[in-house]
């Protein structure tokens, strides 16, 4: 698989693939089983990257989140809300971290990464960068790591209106990470997850600082714009909105991605 | 990618496979079927537009009428009109009921709490969000445990919450339940009835009923999809000729045509846009790892609307290769020529290819948004 090379080049140790049908196959190196529990005795692994289609994703990380695999990142795009609802409820129940759906995955530019973002745009640093985007990360990645401003972790919380880590849950771990001295958010329309970001920054009384960049100040009411979650119903999820929260709460706020970085040389 | 809207006529079908009232009323595409329903029906009417926007009654899509002559006439004024922006092909003649109180009723989707949330109130007929803002404390939230229906028992309690005693709890319970079962099998993002009406004589009526089903979906409600294939003609053509193509693509009013490689890189392009002066003329996402068929597409697409004077095409290639969308454009030239202005910004996998065939084709790429935004701006201002 595409990706499986690309992961290992970059220094992720990807040591099974689970296909139901293929077990016994071998894809740049790597053995595949038919089960995930096959998988994981066989190989010891205890995270995941999803690629299964829509359709059949709510079976594969089930599969993954009752095998205890954790974090799991289903770069899956397309999959049913109710699909999505009962993912997350078991993984809450197992106490496992989802990232994603409809993710382009997680990345350290330390060495391993999670996912199918282009490696070359991120380059290590300080700033932790949390985004629901997918290309649209890259192009904040990419300015950040011209001016000279490195990630300590990125990652694509997705465009579904249903997810797993959420901007509150990100930024509670970024504070407590030594490597992150800063926050890059990148949110867009649809939804309440920058809103409670930003009460979250307030009751925390977030220690480092954050910028944040929000996309869909122009996208008419009532329209989905290409995420599942990329949608402004009646009053609700308006970039305005999210925007305001933010300002409210302390954040700096980029008219344009690249104004991201020269946010954050700022400081 | 949009959310499957239902017409209400249609909803209600649905309704009432599943035991819930309705209206008595029938569809009319014409002041004279209108008439003829209200002589059928042999009672003051309600003539309503069928279209998929939200809030049409203040938006004169909704009339009553005494006689079967008012009918003609009321379904004379909406056809053919446009109910915010959409046209109005069809109308339902309904009943009219015998109101003694008006309630509401409607699963939602949580986001937040990841959950899908039953709604109600014993304030029906008006704007909910208007509600929520002003009076939170009259809609009573119930969230629904992660794969699990409504037990009928629950739906009783709530119709207890309502106010409710006696024979009304088990019929508003049973409404509630099998609202919340309909709205459960078609994978709906929004199942409500505002108002659902408590009628003189004591019966539970859905005046509206409002559902959403999720686009995701779809692939398991094959007959839903073939059943509603009417709803796609009330879509922009080329909305039509996009979702064929497996673009998301929506139609705004400008005149910058955009193409690019991701949800939030479009918006945030559309938005330079605007900040910049101009006006898009569409929403245009080619998803990730578009070959140059895909390119091509989505610029047909995009150059078939006629209000669109510069063409502004904006990748940032990941798993996307800009050779592949430098040919993707080539194809379209020859195919159809590009007759608009076009601007390109091409970053990413392979980008020294990709400019090179622009190049040696004699079409420039510029290398930032902003540069390239300013630009497409610019011509489009010197093409008016």
């Amino acid at each position: 698989m595409f990706h499986t090379k690309l992961m290992l080049e970059y220094g992720t140790k990807i040591v099974g693939g689970a296909t139901p049908g293929k077990g016994g196959a071998q894809v740049e190196g790597v053995p595949v089983f038919d089960t995930v529990k096959e998988a994981v005795s066989g190989t010891g692994a205890n995270a995941s990257i999803i690629f299964v289609p829509a359709p059949f994703a709510r079976d594969a990380t089930l599969e993954a989140i009752s095998n205890g695999l954790n974090p799991i990142v289903v770069i899956t795009e397309g999959i049913p809300i109710r699909d999505a609802i009962d993912i997350m409820a078991q993984a809450k129940e197992r106490d496992c971290v989802i990232i994603g759906p409809n993710t382009p995955g997680i990345i350290a530019p330390s060495g391993c990464k999670l996912g199918i973002m282009p490696s070359h745009v991120f380059k290590e640093g300080e700033v932790g960068l949390a985004s629901r985007s997918g290309t649209l990360t890259y192009e904040i990645a990419a300015s950040l790591s011209r001016a000279g401003l490195g990630q300590s972790t990125c990652l694509g919380l997705g465009g579904d209106p249903i997810v797993g880590l959420s901007f509150v849950d990100i930024l509670e771990m970024f504070r407590k990470d030594p490597q992150t001295k800063s926050v890059a958010l990148v949110g867009e329309i649809g939804g309440n997850a920058e809103e409670l970001a930003a009460q979250y920054i307030i009751d925390a009384k977030y220690p480092k600082p954050v910028v944040a960049y929000i996309a869909g100040r122009s996208a008419p009411p009532g329209k989905r714009m290409g995420h599942a979650g990329a949608i402004i119903m009646g009053r609700s999820g308006t970039a305005e909105s999210k925007i305001d929260a933010l300002k409210n709460a302390g954040v700096r706020m980029a008219l344009k991605p690249g104004e991201i970085a020269t946010l954050l040389a700022k400081k | 990618m949009r959310g499957l809207k239902i017409f209400e006529y249609e909803a209600k079908r649905i309704a009432s496979q599943y035991g819930l009232h309705v209206p008595l009323g029938y569809l009319a595409s014409s002041p004279q079927e209108a008439r003829d329903i209200a002589q059928k029906l042999a009672c003051p009417v309600v003539v309503k537009a069928q279209v998929l926007v939200a809030g049409r009654g203040i938006a004169g899509g909704i009339k009553l009428a005494d006689t079967p002559d008012k009918a003609e006439k009321a379904a004379f004024t909406i056809l053919g009109s446009k109910i915010k922006g959409e046209k109005v092909s069809k109308l339902l003649v309904e009943k009219r009921l015998d109101i003694a109180r008006e309630l509401y009723v409607g699963l939602v989707v949580d986001r937040s709490a990841k959950c899908y949330t039953l709604l109600a109130s014993q304030v029906g007929g008006v704007d909910i969000e208007e509600v929520s803002q002003r009076t939170p404390e009259k809609i009573i939230k119930r969230p629904i445990e992660a794969g699990r229906a409504v037990e009928v028992f629950q739906a009783r309690e709530l119709a207890q919450s309502l106010g409710y005693k006696g024979t009304q709890v088990v019929e508003l319970g049973a409404f509630i339940k099998e609202l919340c079962s309909a709205a459960n099998e078609y994978d709906s993002e929004l199942a409500e009835s505002n108002p659902l009406v408590e009628t003189k004589d004591g019966e539970f009526v859905a005046a509206d009923l409002r559902m959403i089903v999720d686009d995701n979906a779809l692939f398991r409600h094959k007959l839903l999809l073939e059943e509603t294939r009417d709803v796609e003609y009330e879509l922009p053509p080329l909305e039509v000729k996009a979702r064929e193509k497996g673009l998301a693509y929506v139609e705004l009013d400008g005149d910058v045509g955009i193409v690019g490689n991701g949800a939030g890189l479009v918006m945030a392009t559309l938005d330079m846009i605007q900040d910049y002066g101009g006006r898009a003329a569409n929403f245009c996402d080619v998803g990730g790892g578009a070959g140059a068929q895909r390119i091509a597409d989505a610029l047909e697409v995009v150059l078939g609307n006629p209000k669109v004077m510069v063409l502004f095409l904006n990748i940032m290639g990941g798993i996307t290769r800009c050779d592949d969308v430098a040919k993707g454009l080539l194809e379209v030239r020859e195919k159809m020529g590009l007759t608009k202005p076009t601007v390109i910004r091409l970053v990413g996998t392979n980008e020294e290819e990709g400019r090179k065939i622009l190049q040696e084709a004699g079409i420039p790429s510029l290398e930032t948004m902003e540069d390239a935004a300013a630009k497409a701006v610019e011509l489009a201002k010197g093409a008016k």
